[in-house]
């Protein structure tokens, strides 16, 4: 459809998916925000008999959902997700996502208007080997991790985990878990992870109704 | 001529010559209870099969026509050269709708006008066609009779039914009142209710058949012309509703019919070429559907309130287990996007299992019938997955029926 994709081909895809499904309970129901093929859903449905909803802008990967079982709504992120109920799901994921959206805060917003409880993944843009490059390169880095040149990435936004610990405070969502995954491995107590961390796992949830929301 | 048609020879691709058949339900004292609160019968159903019924009878499929469609979905009927079954590029062998996997059941519509009884069928009280003495029939009337046939065809649960427009506001009734008759829903085009728009339009195609001067208050079948005037512009009318700005704009500008320039003159009634084409439209529908009918139908067509009758959409459908699938077409303006979107909120509310579309179009409303191919890259898997999973559930169940025996 010519449109670009949400779901970016993702080296440590298997990965993360394992990371994804160690943190949500058995017969949770999931909602998967830019679900690609449907593999996460899948395995949750058959693995932790989770009810799975998919939600994908590539058509052709809606039709791979079809066929697999795995329900997949057509819509495009930025536009909102006003389809989706209040409070219809148990746990909304976005893996790998966020940094391609035109307007991330709201997406956060609307995952914890849909769900109770948010997993996202994101790149950290301040890992050490993206400084370096760009310290000694002079140029946008290309990384194992993040493998575009300036002009064909589908990444608009770059946040590190600062930044995204800033955001959460902004939106208040609280922050349950905060997890570096280095070296395709989750590291819950790393050293400098905003250095050596690769991507980052959160586990997200509304903040209270005064208004605080201390990190863990 | 007759030599002709004799040789006709239908495309490789299609399901070749096929039949009408006929099924005679709801005989006294079981008539059915329309939802005006009449009781009515005996009813003569026209249908169409294609395909084989597997042994385990879990593959049919049932369609839904649409408002001036009818059971000949596929296939060329004996005698008939010019057009095949009105779906026939998605049904047949090796199609959307495989005949050579799946067993597709079409029926025409309870008061329309291709076999199905109605009003220009005999009232067997009088003796004489029933025209507007024909009770009022709503889409669940017409839904009871498919489920009845259904049965009558020995088939406990349907893979799925499938529909557009006004076929797929059949299938939501259907999945909303008879749950467990099928294990897929395929809503295409359609909506838990026709908007005001939509009803104005079928206020204005009503009020042409009735102000025909032979319209004779239904009253007009011992009359060789009938209200032909009345109904071709009705077809006119609701015929701009199926296109879109930008599929006239394409297929006809602003090119005149029968010469390079204007002619400044009044009596030119059309004189641009979307005014002939709307009136062979209009023509080409008289020689085919009954006004009656039409009215009939078209009744049927504003009065189907999802919501209204059931609570809510959510309350509707979410005795379903069916695997549901909806499509919407970008330029589709009579049956809009956000009316599906309507429809998909609150299938996640209720927690079905939900798939949606939105396909791009410029073709407007008729989109569900021409676009082919999406829809068979779309239609294709679901089948194959839900016969898959009847197939898995049928294992458990006979496998737990083997331990209680044991």
């Amino acid at each position: 459809m010519g449109k670009k994709r949400y779901c970016m081909p993702d080296p440590q895809a298997a990965i993360t998916d394992e990371l994804l499904m160690q943190h949500i309970d058995h017969g949770s129901r999931v909602i998967d925000l830019g679900c690609g093929d449907g593999r996460l859903l899948e395995k949750l449905r058959d693995a932790h008999g989770c009810s799975v909803q998919g939600v994908e802008l590539d058509l052709s990967e809606i039709f791979t959902c079809i066929g697999r079982g795995v329900p997949a709504i057509f819509m495009d992120l930025d536009q909102g997700l006003s389809t989706i109920p209040d409070d219809a799901f148990d746990i909304a994921v976005l893996s790998q996502t966020l940094q391609q959206v035109r307007h991330p805060a709201a997406v956060l917003s609307e995952m914890l208007r849909i769900s109770r409880r948010a997993l996202v993944v994101v790149p950290n843009f301040a890992h050490w080997r993206i400084r370096q490059q760009v310290v000694l390169s002079g140029r946008t880095p290309v990384t194992q991790a993040l493998p575009y040149s300036w002009y064909n990435t589908p990444n608009l936004h770059f946040m590190s985990m600062a930044d995204f610990r800033e955001l959460t405070g902004r939106l208040n969502v609280r922050i349950v878990h905060e997890i570096p995954i280095i070296a395709g491995r989750s590291q819950r107590r790393a050293w400098l992870p905003n250095v050596r961390a690769e991507s980052l796992f959160y586990i997200l949830e509304r903040g209270d109704a005064d208004g605080s929301s201390a990190s863990a | 001529m007759a030599n002709d048609d004799s040789e006709f020879i239908p495309d490789d691709d299609s399901i070749g010559f096929v039949e009408t058949q006929q099924a005679t339900l709801f005989e006294a004292p079981d008539k059915l209870c329309l939802e005006s609160g009449v009781r009515f019968g005996p009813i003569n159903v026209a249908y169409e099969t294609y395909g084989a019924l597997s042994p385990e009878k879990d593959n049919a499929i049932f369609v839904c026509h649409a408002l001036t469609g009818d059971a000949h979905v596929a296939g060329w009927h004996d005698g008939e050269t010019k057009k095949p079954g009105w779906w026939n590029d998605f049904v047949g062998p090796g199609k959307g709708l495989d005949t050579n996997k799946y067993f597709v059941i079409c029926a025409n519509v309870l008061s329309g006008c291709t076999g199905t009884t109605g009003p220009s069928s005999i009232d067997p009280t009088t003796g004489k066609q029933y025209g507007l003495n024909f009770p009022f029939i709503t889409v669940g009337d017409i839904v009871k009779v498919h489920s009845a046939l259904v049965e009558h065809l020995g088939i406990k649960k349907l893979l799925a039914v499938i529909g557009g427009s006004l076929g797929g506001m059949q299938v939501l009734d259907w999945a909303a009142r008879f749950p467990d008759q099928m294990a897929a829903v395929v809503c295409l085009a359609a909506a838990a209710k026709l908007s005001a728009q939509g009803i104005a339009f079928n206020v204005v195609g009503r009020r042409a058949i009735f102000t025909d001067p032979k319209f004779n208050g239904g009253e007009y079948y011992d009359d060789p012309e009938g209200p032909r005037f009345g109904l071709a512009l009705a077809r006119m009318v609701a015929h701009i509703t199926y296109l879109s700005d930008v599929s006239i704009e394409d297929k006809f500008g602003r090119r005149l019919q029968n010469s390079g320039h204007l002619k400044y003159n009044l009596d030119q009634e059309t004189e641009f070429q979307v005014g002939s084409y709307l009136h062979y439209q209009g023509k080409r529908f008289v020689e085919r559907f009954d006004a009656n009918s039409y009215v009939c139908l078209t009744h049927a067509m504003d009065y189907f309130d999802l919501a209204e009758e059931h609570g809510s959409i959510r309350a509707a459908l979410e005795k379903s287990n069916a695997n549901f699938l909806l499509a919407s077409y970008t330029s589709d303006w009579l049956f809009t996007t956000a009316q599906s979107l309507e429809l998909v909120s609150e299938l996640v509310k209720g927690k079905r299992n939900v798939s949606f579309v939105e396909l791009t179009s410029s073709k407007g409303h008729d989109a569900f019938l021409l676009e082919i191919e999406p829809l068979e890259q779309l239609v294709r898997p679901l089948l194959e997955r839900t016969r898959l999973e009847i197939a898995a559930q049928q294992k458990t169940a006979d496998s737990s029926g083997d331990n209680h025996d044991g």
